[in-house]
């Protein structure tokens, strides 16, 4: 299961960690451990982090509301931009900060689930707990990632992972989802070798 | 972009950037709490040589809501009526620690002089400079008409989603201006950035209040302003202020009464009536009622000029976010730090 993949910005061949059925599976289950942990769907709500934490919200949602009856994808499905929030805004080239949407009923007391693909630092969490307290109270936020590459470099963890993966620093992670990219894979690239 | 000084120096990307960061700006303004932390412990200086009420309060409160520090200082009471320069001014400022200068000034160019002249290294934003630009007005103005004329036009008097139009510019739009362009930098402004974003622009004024070179501009003249709205059917009509106290006594001779001047260049709802469904007008403020513009028309359906200053403080938050936010810091302790999320 090593095929190649031509990696973004000049990057060298990448292998591919998680192909499309492996992506698809690593959701369900994710799925099914919110709703065991929460005990049902009730006051659910799950919020993507852009870029590629919104479809795979969706799709996260999608599953949650087949399992449980009683939830609608739309009610339940939200985006929440942390551009704002980021504490190194003045080391990047300034980006176009993408949309927040809320489910119609808000998070106040709600049991919300943030979704992102890579959990590396752990900075960009940080900036979405910091946006989501700008947007109400929820009763408890979880996390869920696709992937989980380590070298956290403040104390957060995520609470549903896709697929733990051993990193060097060197190394990068990219996620592929087909509504962004055309197609479904994680791929990893660089390091030495 | 380094300084935000003239819409005719904006490029089409960096022209829609703006605008698509106004839009998630002003989303952020409906919500309960509406302070973002994006500019924590930057400061911003609003520099004022000349009245303002709107503008002024604007900014003041765009880099409020960006957590941004806002020292105000207007020429009256300051230092520079016991005839301190320009120049040692900005030298005060940079020594204070200044971010950002946002200047208004009486002169044509003051702002370009203050980025370019090396005396502070801080971006700089034209809130008004003479008769030459204004170019947050202008921008304000692209996204209101986007809002309302971007992607699907809606009748007048809805309004359309925030993010209508988004990251599309206004390409076959007819937007019409009437009235004091000579004294106007906000026509000059929205002339030129509405050409950027590809919409068609007819100045209208009578003879005496169209400035020299106006034919150069990327856009048509007309004295007739029952022609233009019958016949060309504007989406937009953006009205000037009649600028009293830049004509001098008794209208300066520009025209020959208040009285005329309405009658041949007001807008009223006879006048209106000619417009399309979904047709809207814009004022800059402040409006003189019953000279350039009638008390209905300025109350109509049509008339989006509240919504206009709401969307002036998310354009000035979206300026502000871009000029500061991205801006490197002096490289001393970066090297080691990854800057990788």
């Amino acid at each position: 299961m090593t095929s190649e993949f031509d990696g973004p910005a000049g990057e060298a061949k990448a292998t591919e960690v998680l192909a499309s059925a492996e992506i698809s599976r690593a959701l369900t289950r994710i799925a099914h451990e919110i709703i065991e942990r929460n005990k049902g769907g009730h006051d659910l709500v799950v919020l993507g982090i852009p870029t590629r934490g919104v479809p795979l919200a969706q799709r996260l949602a999608a599953r949650l509301s087949d399992i449980d009856p009683e939830l609608t994808t739309s009610s339940i499905l939200g985006t929440l931009d942390v551009t704002m929030y980021r504490d190194d805004l003045h080391r990047q080239p300034p980006r176009a900060s993408g949309q927040t949407d809320i489910p119609g009923d808000g998070i106040d007391n709600k049991v919300v689930v943030l979704v992102d693909d890579v959990l590396f630092s752990g900075r960009t969490i940080r900036a979405a707990l910091d946006a989501i307290k700008d947007l109400g109270r929820p009763r408890s936020v979880q996390l869920a990632t696709l992937i989980d590459r380590g070298h956290r470099e403040l104390p957060i963890r995520s609470d549903y992972v896709g697929k733990n993966l051993p990193t060097s620093h060197s190394e990068r992670v990219f996620v592929r989802l087909s509504e962004i990219d055309g197609l479904d894979g994680v791929f990893i690239a660089g390091g030495d070798k | 972009m380094k300084h935000l000084l003239n819409t005719a120096d904006l490029s089409l990307e960096e022209a829609i950037l703006l605008l698509d960061t106004t839009a998630q700006m002003a989303a952020t303004q409906s919500r309960e709490i509406k302070k973002l932390p994006t500019l924590r412990g930057r400061t911003v200086v609003n520099l004022f040589f000349e009245d303002s009420t709107r503008t002024r309060i604007s900014f003041e409160t765009a880099a409020k809501r960006l957590s941004a520090d806002v020292i105000n200082f207007s020429a009256k009471g300051s230092s520079v009526s016991k005839g301190e320069s320009l120049k040692d001014t900005a030298l005060t400022l940079d020594a204070m620690g200044a971010d950002a200068v946002i200047i208004r000034h009486q002169a044509s160019g003051a702002p370009h002089t203050l980025a370019h002249s090396g005396w502070l290294d801080v971006p700089v934003i034209n809130a008004g400079d003479g008769t030459h630009q204004h170019p947050t007005q202008a921008l304000l103005d692209a996204f209101t008409l986007r809002r309302h004329l971007g992607e699907q036009l809606v009748p007048a008097g809805e309004l359309p989603a925030l993010n209508n139009g988004l990251g599309k510019d206004l390409t076959g739009r007819k937007i019409a201006i009437v009235g004091d362009v000579l004294h106007s930098r906000v026509a000059r402004s929205n002339v030129f950035l509405l050409h950027t974003l590809g919409a068609q622009v007819t100045l209208v004024a009578p003879p005496t209040l169209v400035p020299v070179g106006a034919e150069t501009w990327p856009c048509e003249i007309s004295y007739h302003l029952d022609e233009v709205l019958r016949d060309w059917q504007p989406d937009a009509v953006i009205m000037l202020r009649i600028q009293r106290e830049r004509m001098g006594g008794a209208g300066g001779g520009y025209f020959p009464s208040p009285l005329e001047y309405t009658r041949n260049f007001g807008l009223d709802v006879r006048r209106m009536n000619y417009l399309a469904d979904h047709a809207i007008v814009l004022h800059p403020g402040p409006m003189n009622r019953g000279l350039e513009i009638s008390a209905q028309a300025a109350d109509s359906h049509r008339s989006v000029i509240v919504e206009q200053v709401s969307n002036g403080v998310a354009v000035r938050m979206a300026a502000l976010y871009l000029l500061l936010a991205g801006e490197s810091q002096p490289a001393t302790s970066d090297s080691n730090v990854k800057a990788e999320l």
